[in-house]
């Protein structure tokens, strides 16, 4: 299990792995905003929150579809599945990798493009603890649309229609808690809210994304 | 540790190919499984290994014994040859990758990215890949595609000292590769069509 | 006849031809009685009706946004139903059955959006308001849209199946997460949903209820609403299975011929 994940965070890592390119994507989504709604710096900040939250979200989205996808072209996932390593632990260290590459690094970059959009203060606290209990939800879901379309060309549209309804629980209560957090209310419901889907998605999806998986590769 | 397949009977993309197939396969045995391109080979070989589900029949002493080479090797083209040896090496129970390196020649490339290598280096490394699994009975897909003469013989060896040691293999091919195994003649097994007015069974 | 028995029999009608032959005998009757209740409760509700002393002639709409808002709901539970019978017992009805439901939950779930909008405007002074109850169903209109394009994406008939039954298990556990999500994070304009309450129904109930005089005709309605759904579903159901039908014999055909 070690070693997959090991392999995986390489491949990430070298060329042509595509680390940073959701990086990146926040980045640019954050710094359009300002085009699109205005440089006000007060309506910025009360928008900045749900911003950088919805910012997250799709640069996670965009690195799905080769969360997979690649290991399916190569036949990775065919030996995988012969292999004595149950296919429920290789998708969760599937999304494990995904988070850590993508997840984690947009959570740790959130608070930089938070200047950007001029967040308030105590909204930085909140922000990078809603992102960092909310994105390995995001991750784990994402693994299962990927799991879901895996065998389709061009699956990539297909994924995204999937996955964002999906998505709506995880950025209601997170975005809810940056948002609250900023204004200096109380977030302990909707911070409660999102780390109990995060916690019975992690438990609970990986046996979902497995049998999708398994059918799909009959 | 011998696979016995009783009357076993698959389907590609919902449609029966295969029926009524029985053979077993003793340690120490090769089994050459021959017949026209479209037959079901590779659905055999699929089903056997466990990744899809037979429509009729038995399988028995399959489980966690076989390791399957398809058309693909799962190679990555980032990592070297070394790594990616030994990723499978240590998906499968950390076995010495050494051993599989000599069997195909692959010192020299060992530290080369596989991504670098020719289509017939990059089939010799799929190859490799079965040693270091330590499962006793291989399931081989048109192993010899793309390989050179040289390399044939390389695979051709290493096959007959896995069978030395007690394995076994089922290996989809046309060309003679000198084994002394049988030959499995899947053509006359071609599925009969249905009766048509099983309305039900018509979904199938 | 045993319980047990009984039981098989339902099972039977999961044979393909049985259920054809079954569906054509009793759609008829389902048409009817489903255009003779909504046409009988539209007259009565529009015409037969007085005006709300708030809304006016707008509250008229409830006779077309009630029943498509239950129906989008209880054909989701009906996919949900029929996705778990497939993934259990692998009747290929079952699943048939489910795809072709999708459409037609898509279109009641598009009525009670619409409707809803056009009975908001007059009321609430706009088209559109991010209030749970419509939220809830936008996103119901997704799920609807996500399940219908993985049916469409996948050739396999039986991988499609299967991939869509798990699909609905979990979009249906995520539309609940959601429908309590949204709830927390706007309160909203929309009145509780007040027709099915014992309290609406006999009259007792405060601001919010719907009166005796509306009820009647909408109650007319909503069984026209459930027949016609289900006429829609047996219809829809047998041409899946005639499509599926012909798709199998040109498989067998290519590997016989």
């Amino acid at each position: 299990m070690i070693a997959l994940l090991l392999r995986d965070l390489k491949l990430a890592f070298r060329a042509g792995g595509g680390f940073g390119l959701g990086l990146a994507f926040f980045l640019i989504v954050t710094v359009l905003v300002p085009f699109s709604v205005g440089p006000q710096s007060s309506l910025l900040s009360t928008i900045a929150p749900g911003i950088l939250w919805l910012g997250a979200l799709l640069a996670c989205l965009l690195s799905l579809d080769r969360l997979l996808a690649l290991d399916w072209e190569d036949g990775s996932l065919d030996l995988l599945a012969t292999a004595p390593l149950p296919l429920e632990s290789v998708v969760t260290i599937k999304a494990l990798a995904h988070w850590l590459t993508t997840g984690l690094p947009l959570v740790l970059a959130a608070p930089f493009l938070g200047v950007l959009l001029n967040l308030p203060v105590p909204g930085y606290f909140w922000l990078v603890i809603s992102l960092l209990i909310g994105t390995p939800a995001m991750s784990v879901i994402g693994t299962f649309g990927a799991a879901l379309t895996v065998g389709l060309k061009r699956g990539g549209l297909l994924l995204s229609l999937l996955v964002l309804p999906l998505y709506v629980p995880t950025l209601i209560f997170g975005a809810e808690v940056a948002r609250l957090g900023a204004t200096g209310m109380e977030t302990q419901t909707p911070l409660l809210m999102l780390a109990g889907i995060t916690a019975a998605t992690i438990a609970l999806l990986p046996f979902a994304s497995a049998a999708v998986l398994r059918i799909n590769l009959r | 540790m011998t696979l016995t397949v009783t009357e076993l009977a698959i389907a590609r993309g919902g449609v029966p190919v295969l029926e009524r197939l029985n053979f077993a396969l003793q340690p120490g045995k090769a089994l050459i499984l021959r017949g026209p391109n479209g037959i079901g080979k590779t659905t055999l070989l699929r089903t056997l290994a466990g990744l899809q589900p037979p429509i009729a029949g038995r399988v028995e002493g399959a489980e966690d014994k076989i390791a399957y080479a398809s058309h693909s090797d799962g190679i990555k083209p980032t990592l070297t040859v070394v790594e990616n040896l030994a990723f499978w090496s240590s998906v499968f129970g950390a076995n010495d990758i050494q051993p599989a390196l000599d069997a195909y020649a692959l010192n020299e490339l060992a530290d080369r990215n596989a991504g670098n290598l020719s289509a017939g280096q990059k089939r010799r490394l799929g190859l490799a890949r079965m040693l270091v699994t330590g499962r006793p009975i291989w399931m081989l897909d048109e192993p010899t595609v793309s390989l050179d003469k040289n390399a044939v013989k390389m695979f051709a060896d290493a096959v007959r000292a896995h069978l030395g040691q007690g394995g076994s293999a089922l290996i989809a091919t046309h060309i003679d590769l000198g084994l002394d195994g049988e030959v499995l003649d899947v053509g006359p097994n071609k599925a009969k069509p249905k009766p048509i007015d099983d309305f039900d069974g018509g979904f199938l | 006849m045993s319980i047990a028995a009984k039981a098989n029999a339902l099972w039977e009608y999961a044979n393909p031809r049985k259920f054809l032959a079954t569906s054509e005998r009793v759609m008829p009757f389902f048409w009817i009685t489903s255009i003779a209740c909504i046409v009988i409760g539209l007259v009565w509700g529009f015409f037969f009706t007085p005006d709300d002393y708030k809304q006016g002639s707008t509250v008229k709409i409830i006779y077309l946004h009630v029943p498509a808002a239950l129906m989008a709901i209880n054909c989701w539970l009906m996919m949900l139903a029929t996705s778990l019978v497939w993934l259990v017992r692998r009747h290929h009805v079952s699943a048939l059955a489910a795809r072709a439901a999708a459409p037609v939950g898509i279109v009641m779930t598009l009525i009670a959006l619409a409707t809803g909008a056009i009975w908001g405007q007059p009321m609430w002074g706009t088209w559109w308001a991010w209030d749970p109850r419509l939220t809830s169903f936008l996103i119901l209109f997704l799920f609807y849209l996500g399940y219908v394009a993985l049916w469409e994406a996948i050739e396999d008939p039986d991988t499609a199946a299967d991939l869509t039954s798990v699909l609905c298990l979990v979009g249906s556990v995520f539309a609940i997460l959601s429908r309590y999500a949204v709830n927390f994070w706007n309160q909203g304009l929309h009145q509780g949903a007040s027709v099915m309450r014992a309290a609406a129904i006999t009259g007792t109930d405060t601001e919010e209820k719907v009166s005796n005089i509306y009820f009647y005709p909408l109650l007319l309605c909503i069984i026209g609403f459930v027949l016609l759904f289900i006429a829609l579903v047996l219809y829809r159901t047998g041409t899946e299975i005639r499509a599926r039908r012909i798709k199998a014999l040109l498989a067998r055909e290519r590997v016989n011929g």
